[in-house]
């Protein structure tokens, strides 16, 4: 991993190739963290890879509410010459959550990215075939965002049906 | 000759009463009540309908239907140390309309449970459902928006609780209904929701019976979902 | 008789070789394609995959995998419980690799807490990780096996999984889904006869193994099916993000477990199985390989297995052991509060990553300070090297592709979670 001055380079570099890129940074746990905005992403990546960071691992999303802006998505780079890991973050509010896809640089994001925009509405633009992945095709709302309802139904058996849904209460 | 039973009865004399009666049976001395009292006793007397209710029972293909972690469970099924195969069930057959049993080994979601229920519903007649672990039950470990219990669009016969079940579990499910099958061979659906009718569906009724169905449970004699 | 010569000399003149071997660019007689629908309730999709294929003929021109078939919302679940009540709900999402998702879960909330892991709970996690690998392996090859038809090795593969399955439920309780690797360590130590029964086991498994190979190696048909098919180069799979074995039969030796070693993996000795061509044949050896190499890492922690704890003291993350709830007020008070509410993690967001036997396995944690995690996101191997799938199988025969898909091994519950 790269050690916090480590980072604190790497993130000054980035910002003299790309000015307005580099949101923060941050190392906890051993591991380096830069945030970034979301218009620049495919820029920071490709720099990113030019530095040796040529494996995307994993790209997932999250929901920071009640934080504004809400949405994130980190993609987790790896260079496996150095083993070093280093994080990329960005933050998108529900208003307007639309990111640049990285799917035609790295193909392994194609699924992943499909899985965010599922999960919690994030529009990648440029990706090749944005919909659903993992919810039926018609489905509404955006599961895995903090203010939707976990779920969960009630369970009538077979046997009992007679009685209604009322037996449960 | 009258047989008559001794008030102390020992077995020697118990079986020396047996050999008489049956020596009686073969001479053709035995007539009226000592004839049918024989006749009770010996002959094994059964209806068409039980015996075919055994074989029946004996003889159940299931369907392939592993879904998840369950299905781990059920690939040990026909496997070497519970083997299924001394009950007549280890011809998993991929074909539903070959199997006369399905076994929802795994979560259903929401994706898969109207599939699971064009599966049942391409199965021929009498056929049979085991919810295999907790998850198909009763919804499991994961009581969310993702999941659907299998009761809510299949009338399920047997239910196995367990995450996963052991597979001595599931035989034990599996004896069960081996044994309902023996009572009562036509489990099937339509008799137990006295569905017997079929009903035509005009395309204006299609929307009332979609809202019906959103609660989805299966009334008396209501054949939504036939 | 002039006919008969006739029909011979026609019959001479025939120029199979175009039908034969078709020639990628080549004037093709004329074909339409067609779509045929894999559908997720299929024996041979190991699980509820479902595949568009467009077919022209007998090739493969185009495969769309559509997933979601046993999405079971673990991550929401997960937001919704304690941090160790979460993790029999992890464990169930890849579920032949139970413990390596609980072990990626649990990596990443000690990273977070900064908590160590005592050296016998370590070891104790190798073992029961190893073995973990060996029966997802022996499954892989068992339903693979039925794939391409040859019946008898499942049977061969399960009685040896019954084996392991019994060890596990000797040391954790349960056959599957065991809920034994807990934050801090392991629930409880190995009892007594485990060693022995391990011992016997590890004496048994490598003649197993060769018993495998008798079967398939030398069969024809399997070496028909398996050599030279589907091959996919090493730049394309890493692009893809592909890892794991896949990554390995193509000749690239990474492994998170000599690469970014974890739970004491450096302690152990022993190789990385790598291929060279990375068709489907390679695919299977390097995995044969794997197990073999994993009966090593076995050996040497179970010889290695040194004394302590088995997990950590840290009462405020551990329960306390039962005798001392009769004599100790804090011990009480702690249990009490670890079973309602659960411990506190200090707010941060950490990826672990493990290297499971289909890849690498990595958990996302983001913790916002109280009892219960702000997001779980595990990177599931199975979904990335999912979309691998299409390169490999372009141009091939739809048999092929029931091969390919064997040997990728997917497994739908890390793919859906």
């Amino acid at each position: 991993m790269p050690d916090a001055p480590g980072v604190e380079l790497l993130a000054q570099e980035l910002r003299e190739a790309h000015p307005d890129a580099v949101v923060a940074t941050e190392h906890f746990r051993g591991k380096g963290a830069i945030q970034v905005k979301p218009e620049r992403i495919v820029e920071v990546l490709r720099f990113l890879r030019d530095k040796g960071y040529r494996a995307l691992m994993s790209v997932h999303g999250l929901d920071y509410y009640p934080e504004e802006p809400r949405l994130g998505v980190h993609y987790e780079l790896l260079d496996r010459e150095r083993v070093d890991r280093l994080t990329v973050k960005l933050r998108v509010s529900t208003d307007d959550p639309r990111v640049p896809s990285v799917t035609p640089d790295w193909p392994t994001a194609n699924f992943q990215e499909r899985e965010i925009y599922d999960m919690f509405g994030v529009v990648f633009d440029g990706h090749p075939d944005l919909r659903r992945i993992l919810m039926p095709e018609d489905y509404e709302g955006h599961p895995q965002r903090r203010d939707f309802p976990v779920g969960g139904e009630p369970v009538l058996f077979t046997y009992n049906e007679d009685r209604g849904t009322g037996y449960t209460r | 000759m009258r047989i008559v039973k001794r008030e102390k009865s020992q077995a020697a004399e118990d079986l020396r009463i047996r050999q008489l009666r049956a020596r009686d049976m073969l001479r053709g001395d035995l007539e009226g009540e000592d004839l049918e009292q024989y006749v009770q006793e010996r002959v094994i007397t059964t209806t068409l309908e039980k015996a075919v209710a055994w074989a029946r029972g004996n003889s159940i293909f299931p369907a392939t239907f592993g879904l998840a972690c369950c299905a781990i469970e059920m690939m040990s099924l026909p496997g070497a140390r519970v083997d299924v195969a001394r009950f007549g069930y280890e011809a998993f057959r991929a074909s539903p309309r070959q199997a006369d049993l399905i076994i929802l080994a795994g979560r259903v979601s929401i994706k898969m449970a109207p599939i699971v229920r064009r599966i049942y519903d391409q199965m021929l007649e009498p056929k049979y459902a085991i919810a295999m672990g907790a998850c198909s039950s009763s919804m499991g470990v994961f009581n969310n928006y993702a999941i659907v219990p299998a009761d809510k669009f299949m009338p399920v016969d047997v239910h196995v609780p367990g995450c996963p079940p052991r597979p001595e579990a599931v035989v034990y499910g599996i004896l069960k209904l081996r044994s309902m099958i023996h009572q009562d061979p036509a489990l099937s659906w339509r008799k137990r929701h006295g569905a017997e009718r079929t009903v035509e569906v005009l395309p204006e009724d299609i929307e009332r019976f979609e809202q019906e169905a959103a609660i989805n449970v299966f009334k008396r004699g209501d054949t939504a979902g036939a | 008789m002039s006919t008969e010569l006739d029909y011979r000399t026609q019959e001479q003149q025939v120029d199979f070789t175009q039908r034969m071997h078709p020639v990628p660019g080549a004037a093709e007689p004329e074909q339409e394609l067609l779509t045929l629908n894999v559908g997720p309730h299929h024996p041979a999709t190991h699980g509820v995959l479902r595949l568009l294929v467009t077919l022209e003929g007998e090739i493969v021109r185009d495969l769309k995998p559509v997933i979601g078939y046993v999405h079971t919302g673990i991550e929401k679940t997960a937001e919704d419980k304690s941090y160790w009540k979460v993790i029999p709900v992890i464990e169930r999402m890849d579920y032949l690799a139970y413990f390596f998702n609980a072990m990626a879960y649990i990596g990443a909330v000690e990273t977070l807490l900064e908590l160590e892991v005592p050296k016998r709970a370590q070891y104790l996690r190798v073992i029961h990780m190893e073995l973990n690998r060996i029966m997802s392996h022996l499954v892989w090859l068992g339903t693979s096996m039925l794939d391409l038809g040859a019946v008898t090795v499942w049977w061969y593969c399960f009685r040896e999984r019954e084996k392991i399955l019994d060890l596990f439920e000797y040391s954790t309780g349960q056959r599957m889904h065991t809920r034994y690797f807990q934050v801090g360590g392991v629930a409880d130590d190995i009892p007594r006869g485990w060693e022995q029964k391990l011992r016997e086991f590890l004496a048994d498994m490598p003649s197993r193994i060769d018993q495998y190979m008798d079967l398939v190696n030398r069969n024809e048909i399997v070496l028909r099916r398996l050599k030279g098919t589907c091959p996919l180069d090493e730049q394309t799979l890493l692009e893809l993000g592909v890892t794991g074995p896949l990554l390995r039969a193509a000749g690239n030796p990474w492994d998170l477990r000599k690469a970014q070693p974890y739970s004491s993996y450096e302690d152990f000795d022993f190789k990385i199985p790598v291929g060279q061509r990375g068709d489907n044949w390679d695919r299977y050896a390097v995995r044969m390989e794997e197990m073999r190499q994993s009966l090593r890492i076995i050996e040497q922690a179970l010889d290695g297995l040194p004394e302590g704890p088995h997990i950590t003291d840290n009462r405020k993350v551990a329960l306390p052991p039962r005798h001392e709830l009769a004599t100790s007020m804090e011990a009480l008070i702690h249990h009490f509060k670890l079973v309602t509410e659960g411990f506190r993690v200090p707010p941060g967001e950490v990826y672990y990553p493990v290297e499971g036997p289909r890849g690498e396995y990595g958990c996302f944690v983001r913790s916002d300070g109280s009892s219960k995690p702000a997001r779980v996101h595990m990177r599931d191997p199975s979904f990335v090297n999912l979309q691998a799938t299409a390169p490999m199988v372009k141009d091939s025969y739809i048999a092929d592709m029931i091969a390919t898909l064997a040997m990728l091994d997917p497994v739908l519950g890390g793919v859906d979670r």
